[in-house]
């Protein structure tokens, strides 16, 4: 068990360094200096400015050495410094991080809570009308790319019905009425889909697990549906529920982004959408190896917590 | 000839036939049905009616953004009307604009065929892509085991711990441009690892069949088991897994439109056609609801027949 666990580590931070390396050297290597976007136009025909700023920056050592470089600030939270604003990027990266985990948690817990009893009721009722109903709505919410159903309820619940505002973000410390409105609707955006992927995946497991004989010798005694469904049958049907909860956190990051562009909340997606823009490399590349890393790790986690919950892995592995 | 076919055929039924005919493996097909056994009417009569919907539904799209060019009477995605002094902005379905026009004058229904031409042109390329690529490697990695696979799998992890919608969006960021081409290039990038997964897990069950066992038995060489017992097994596999890519990918597509860093304006594509009527939806929701409408019915109809299929390839393991 702790030499898995080992290897899993290992394999974690040898991903996070190709991940990092080869990041670092996209921004580095492809066209697009960072030249460009530290001096502007006119200034560059000055040959000596550009050599001083390229010098000043450590643009013109060695790949290798850079990045050794890098990787030996990143280690002790020094991402390097905007090139726009010059301010660290961690600083910006920490102000808004809560903001987009927010959203996140919110998303998958609200998921949840509608899943949950869902994937368990569909699964109860495999083959008949209610659950061709149920899992027909889910695949259809599997279809729709999350900027759409986002659209959709701007249009709905923030144009028409006035109930939420239609773009922004209230900071938790401006309390929590205001703060819930603003994560309301950007949150149900993302649930949709996860809704749909939760639900299929209970459903599945719970029709596995309902097929078990301790669920036939429950029913023998006599134990009501709704007891046999919810106390012998959820539990064991929960575990592949767990992984896949961990493995989508990527696509949610995904959609966490694209939504926050959608609803103008200040999180990291806005930010690097707006670096894209003014061609801000440190802060893409700072915000696209956060992000990837914070994938790598909640996949680790999620393998290991997997492990310690089902032995049979333990032993297969 | 009666439609059962193969050595388990019930004898009374082939009676007739027998004499005449030599006997050529469970496998041959009789001689009249189509070389693959399957006929698109046995097919298509099997279906569910939202399935059939759904197939219509993706010839349709198809062949309008193939022979997008050919349409009689189609307008010019591109020509914006008001400014030419012969047309109007956010207007309703009319005789020359069936679905009406956007924010500025644009034919809804042109730009609509147009930008299904680059969802699919995307989708479809990543996917062959994707499938030959992670066919390939996937075989290797299922069927060599060994260091072959330990090695292309942990490469299979690390590239798919690299979110693709982050990773498309960094890469044709630091190039600095994003026609279809280079979306196309750098999206196969991010395709391979997913197929590479399933295609080895394929492989690897394909491997311990009796029919491998058989071949290596006999003598054949480890590079003729691959391409004469592994791949036809493994690519057929990949096929329900492909309408699922197609389906997201196509979700990705309009995404990055929708950021406006797919392909670049004025090319009409559905997400930018989404994006472009965000901003005056109090004005006319019609241009946002008919690319949105288009893209839900697309994805759902891939999505739709990879579940068809899979059903029906699970029943077809199950009646053997």
């Amino acid at each position: 068990m702790l030499k898995m666990i080992a290897s899993r580590l290992t394999r974690l931070v040898l991903t996070v360094l190709v991940v990092t390396f080869v990041t670092f050297t996209l921004t580095n290597v492809l066209p697009g200096d960072a030249v460009n976007a530290l001096i502007p136009i006119d200034a560059q025909q000055d040959r000596e400015f550009v050599e001083q700023v390229r010098e000043e920056w450590g643009l013109n050592d060695p790949l290798i050495v850079r990045y050794g470089r890098w990787l030996g600030d990143a280690v002790q939270g020094d991402l390097g410094r905007s090139l726009v604003t010059g301010q660290p990027v961690t600083d910006e990266i920490t102000h808004r991080l809560p903001i987009t985990l927010e959203i996140m948690v919110v998303a998958v817990g609200f998921s949840l809570l509608v899943a949950v009893p869902l994937g368990a009721f569909t699964g109860y009722r495999e083959g008949r009308r209610s659950d061709r109903v149920f899992s027909g709505v889910a695949q259809a919410g599997l279809s729709l790319p999350s900027f759409v159903t986002g659209l959709i309820l701007i249009y709905v619940f923030a144009l028409k019905l006035h109930w939420f505002p239609a773009v922004g973000w209230n900071r938790l410390s401006n309390g929590i009425g205001p703060n819930l409105k603003t994560v309301a609707l950007p949150a149900l955006a993302l649930a949709i889909t996860e809704i749909a992927v939760y639900t299929r995946v209970l459903r599945s497991d719970m029709i596995a697990t309902l097929k078990e004989n301790y669920i036939l010798s429950a029913r023998a005694k006599g134990l009501t549906d709704r007891f046999i469904l919810f106390r012998h049958g959820l539990r064991p049907s929960l575990l592949t529920l767990v992984t896949v909860v961990g493995l989508n956190i990527a696509a949610l990051l995904g959609g966490v982004l694209v939504i926050e562009y959608l609803f103008a909340i200040p999180g990291i997606g806005k930010r690097l959408f707006s670096a894209i823009q003014q061609r801000d490399f440190m802060m893409v590349q700072a915000i696209t190896i956060l992000i990837t890393v914070f994938y790598v790790v909640v996949n680790t986690i999620t393998d290991l917590t997997y492990m310690v919950v089902d032995p049979r892995i333990r032993k297969t592995n | 000839m009666s439609e059962s076919s193969g050595p388990w055929a019930p004898a009374g039924r082939l009676s007739g036939a027998m004499g005449k005919r030599t006997y050529r493996g469970p496998w041959a097909k009789s001689t009249e049905r189509s070389f693959t056994g399957l006929s698109w009417k046995s097919l298509f009569g099997k279906m569910s009616w939202l399935t059939r919907f759904c197939t219509l539904w993706l010839i349709l799209v198809i062949l309008a953004a193939a022979l997008a060019d050919l349409i009689p009477g189609l307008a010019d995605p591109d020509y914006q009307g008001f400014v030419f002094g012969d047309g109007k902005t956010n207007e309703g379905p009319t005789a020359s604009h069936w679905l009406g026009t956007d924010n500025v004058s644009r034919d809804i229904l042109a730009r609509l065929i147009y930008g299904a031409r680059v969802s699919l042109i995307f989708s479809f390329s990543l996917v062959i892509v994707g499938t030959l690529v992670g066919g390939t490697l996937g075989s290797i990695a299922g069927y060599f085991r060994g260091f072959t696979e330990t090695f292309l799998m942990a490469l299979v992890d690390t590239w798919l711990s690299f979110p693709a919608l982050i990773g498309l969006v960094f890469v044709t960021t630091m190039l600095g441009m994003r026609n279809l081409l280079v979306l196309c290039l750098v999206g196969s990038i991010f395709v391979w690892p997913s197929y590479t997964r399933i295609a080895r897990a394929v492989a690897l069950s394909v491997s311990g069949q009796d029919f491998v066992t058989a071949a290596r038995a006999i003598g054949t060489s480890r590079r003729r088991i691959l391409f004469r017992e592994i791949f036809p097994n493994v690519f057929p596999a990949l096929l329900a897994y492909s309408l699922v890519g197609m389906a997201i990918l196509i979700i990705l597509e309009s995404t990055l439109s929708f950021l406006g860093l797919g392909v670049e304006i004025p090319t009409a594509s559905w997400g930018g056609m989404i994006s472009q009527a965000r901003q005056d939806l109090l004005i006319n929701v019609w241009p946002a609801i008919f690319p949105a409408v288009t893209l839900f019915m697309t994805v759902y109809s891939f999505n739709n027949l990879a579940d068809w299929l899979r059903q029906r390839a699970a029943a077809r393991s199950a009646a053997i």
